[in-house]
């Protein structure tokens, strides 16, 4: 090994054991580095659930007759519909107004006499305050009524035949059971991976631009190149420990299938976690300062890779001009490389397209980070 | 008296000049705000408005032909390919060119004129459960219209049931109108809970704070002039995502908008108070932001925004209860959409109330017994 070569790991080495010993001096950074991803995913795994199940709907019925009791039966065998039966429409409002139901279904007390001429109209009133949960709980009463509204068409044409039906059988791929842990825990592992790499770096870096220490490195031999590998590896670790932990949970607290390599995974993650790391130096060395820097970094990279990475809301719902957004961002291919390796397994074609993306993010990054890095005082 | 109102106008001017002085900060105060309630307006939806879908037509009768143009008119549902084969399902759903294949049998046109039952295959990309069953249902609604014309055209009996389903307060059942109205709260707590931790924490760092303990100021008069300007700084950011809903995104407001501040004003308060508490735990700013991010996180993530509470064990219910946001989104959302008057909110102002009559005296004793 050449003498200068030998310098830059001496260097290299040095730095990285001092950035160790004041990350690990500093309770905070733990708390963000380990604290925060236990947090998350109990908070995930536990607290956040966006299945609808036993939704109390109130049934009010003003016709009791056995004709009523089978048009609602079928949401009583439903699990993701608890009626809660009442006989009075003013009831029944002042719970929809307290919002303890989602959902009024009333059967005027013609309804047999209705259903008799063949015309029989049933009210269904949902509470808007929660949009996401009403057009469940629509689809689903109208599906339970319309099931018995079938029924009781067939029986009224019986001997005379009777028409065909088409009926649709869903196959959901990948999540059969329809579980949102599912995709949440993929989405969790890309939060922790941002919050680590972009916003930990971000303020910790503007930190020693702030106070001057970084100012006193550089009257040192050592070059930017090792500077910045000195605030990578730390951090990096930092990342890895917190995906280690996701990984665990994720087999072993979520049961969520890895279908896809593991390998795979991690390196996905990996060269993620170098794009983060790389907007958190970048941002350090343009603002300076820790506020500003924890803001930017929360409003550029945690905030959108929240929201508009088709972690929360799907991308394939929302406005163009969204989706072109979200398109720009690093953390929509991540995401989309999780869920594939994850709950499809190793598709090549996508897996290759991704990582590509976030390879060149990556390296774009790094160096804008290191052009930004000048070992001269302002 | 007026000495001491004046004492704590001196630092709350002072304050305001530290934080509105520098025009970088002054940037970061406002601009987020407007950013992200605009963004969000627009991202913020679970309304799947295009499917690609594949179609793998194995009866091509005109039967099948018709169900396709059904589906196809919805408006939903696009087509991407065509396939010949099963087999291609594989590759069209893995490689996600398409969110579902629909699947035609080759019997189809045959069971449906024999009466018998139909059934038409919905292989769902699930990577995401929610669009897929979204996916799904639209399409079975599609096939319910279907089957009703097809009972009228081949003499089977029309269904004798149907649904008039209305929505209250949300008659269109837009995911923006409920999030917008809870960004409200939601998106000026990180910063004002932020602001009030570092302005503690910055002149503790800087030595400063030693320097304000010694002036005649009590620590009362400290703890009010640290507190108004974040409170202040939260009003406005709350303002700003209002203005954006209420006027570019024309969500209709229905309540008072007296109710509104009033809850507002008690969920800044309340969470300035945990703001300043926070700062008696951090020796500087850097511990200050990562202690108020991590305490945001849970907060936000439990407010019922995002998911419902209802939805969420029992032990995670009970963890809501001293969670400011979760107060502050419900009163944000009745008051906006659904009208509520102050009656209705009481049992979500009182909790706030409480907590920042407990957050800020402790916040007042720790500036003289500090913790680290």
């Amino acid at each position: 090994m050449s003498p200068a070569a030998t310098g830059f790991w001496l260097r290299l080495l040095a730095l990285t054991r001092k950035e160790f010993r004041q990350m690990v001096r500093d309770r905070s950074n733990l708390a963000i580095g380990i604290g925060l991803p236990i947090v998350l995913i109990l908070l995930f795994g536990y607290g956040l659930s966006l299945d609808v199940k036993n939704t109390p709907v109130a049934v009010v019925l003003e016709d009791s007759s056995p004709q009523a009791m089978e048009a609602i039966s079928g949401l009583q065998a439903s699990t993701y519909i608890a009626p809660v039966l009442l006989s009075s429409m003013h009831e029944a409002e002042a719970l929809m107004r307290a919002h303890k139901v989602d959902g009024i279904l009333r059967l005027r007390s013609d309804f047999s006499s209705q259903l008799a001429a063949g015309d029989a109209h049933v009210q269904l009133l949902v509470h808007g305050g929660d949009a996401n949960r009403a057009r469940i709980v629509l689809a689903y009463v109208q599906g339970a009524l319309a099931q018995s509204g079938m029924r009781q068409a067939d029986r009224a044409v019986r001997g005379g035949g009777g028409a065909g039906q088409v009926t649709v059988e869903p196959q959901m791929w990948f999540n059969a059971a329809g579980d949102s842990t599912y995709f949440l825990v993929p989405g969790l592992i890309v939060l922790i991976m941002t919050l680590v790499g972009a916003f930990l770096t971000a303020m910790v870096v503007a930190r020693e631009w702030e106070r001057g220490t970084l100012e006193a490195l550089f009257v040192t031999p050592v070059r930017p190149n090792e500077i910045l590998l000195g605030k990578l590896i730390p951090y990096f670790c930092v990342g890895l420990t917190g995906l280690t932990m996701c990984l665990l949970a994720a087999r072993f607290l979520f049961h969520v299938p890895m279908r896809g390599s593991l390998v795979l995974i991690i390196a996905a993650s990996m060269l993620y976690l170098l794009v983060s790391l790389g907007l958190g130096l970048l941002i350090s060395s343009l603002t300076k300062n820790q506020f500003l820097a924890s803001q930017l970094a929360l409003v550029t990279s945690f905030m959108p890779a929240m929201m508009l990475s088709g972690f929360m809301f799907d991308l394939r719902s929302v406005p163009a001009v969204i989706r072109y957004v979200g398109n720009l961002l690093p953390a929509t291919y991540y995401i989309e490389l999780l869920k594939t390796l994850f709950l499809a397994g190793d598709v090549w074609p996508l897996v290759l397209k991704d990582a590509g993306v976030l390879a060149i993010y990556a390296a774009c990054l790094l160096v804008a980070a290191r052009l930004a890095t000048q070992k001269k005082l302002g | 008296m007026a000495e001491y109102l004046r004492g704590i106008f001196c630092l709350v001017r002072k304050e305001l000049l530290a934080i509105l002085k520098d025009p970088a900060s002054r940037n970061v105060l406002l601009l987020p705000a407007l950013l992200q309630s605009l963004m969000f307006g627009y991202a913020a939806t679970f309304d799947l408005k295009q499917a690609s879908y594949a179609l793998l037509d194995q009866s091509h009768s005109a039967a099948s032909t018709e169900l396709v143009a059904r589906l196809e008119g919805a408006g939903t549902f696009k087509r991407v390919a065509t396939l010949q084969r099963p087999a291609d399902i594989d590759r069209v759903i893995d490689e996600q060119e398409a969110l579902l294949v629909v699947q035609i049998n080759p019997r189809f046109a045959e069971q449906l004129q024999a009466g018998e039952t139909a059934p038409v295959q919905l292989i769902l990309d699930a990577r995401n459960s929610n669009t897929a069953a979204m996916a799904a249902g639209y399409a079975g609604a599609v096939v319910e219209g279907f089957n009703e014309d097809w009972a009228r055209d081949h003499g089977g009996g029309h269904p004798a049931l149907s649904i008039d389903s209305r929505a209250w307060y949300n008659p269109n059942l837009e995911t923006r109108w409920n999030l917008l109205p809870g960004m409200i709260a939601s998106l000026s707590v990180l910063q004002t809970l932020m602001l009030a931790a570092l302005s503690v924490a910055r002149e503790r760092e800087q030595g400063t704070f030693d320097q304000l303990l010694v002036t005649p100021l009590t620590p009362t008069q400290i703890m009010f002039g640290k507190a108004v300007p974040p409170v202040l700084i939260g009003l406005l950011q709350a303002s700003i995502v209002l203005l954006v809903t209420r006027a570019w995104f024309q969500v209709p407001f229905a309540g008072s908008y007296l109710t509104l501040y009033l809850g507002l004003l008690m969920f800044t308060i309340a969470s300035v108070g945990i703001g300043l508490s926070i700062s008696a735990f951090s020796a500087n700013m850097q511990q200050a932001m990562l202690y108020s991010f991590m305490l945001i996180m849970p907060l936000s993530l439990l407010s019922g925004l995002y998911t419902p509470l209802r939805n969420m064990p029992v032990i995670m219910q009970a963890l809501t209860l001293v969670n400011p946001l979760r107060y502050a989104v419900d009163l944000v959302q009745r008051v906006y959409l659904e009208g509520v008057g102050f009656g209705a909110v009481v049992s979500d102002i009182w909790p706030m109330l409480l907590m920042a009559l407990v957050t800020l005296p402790t916040a007042a004793w720790l500036f003289r017994h500090r913790l680290v």
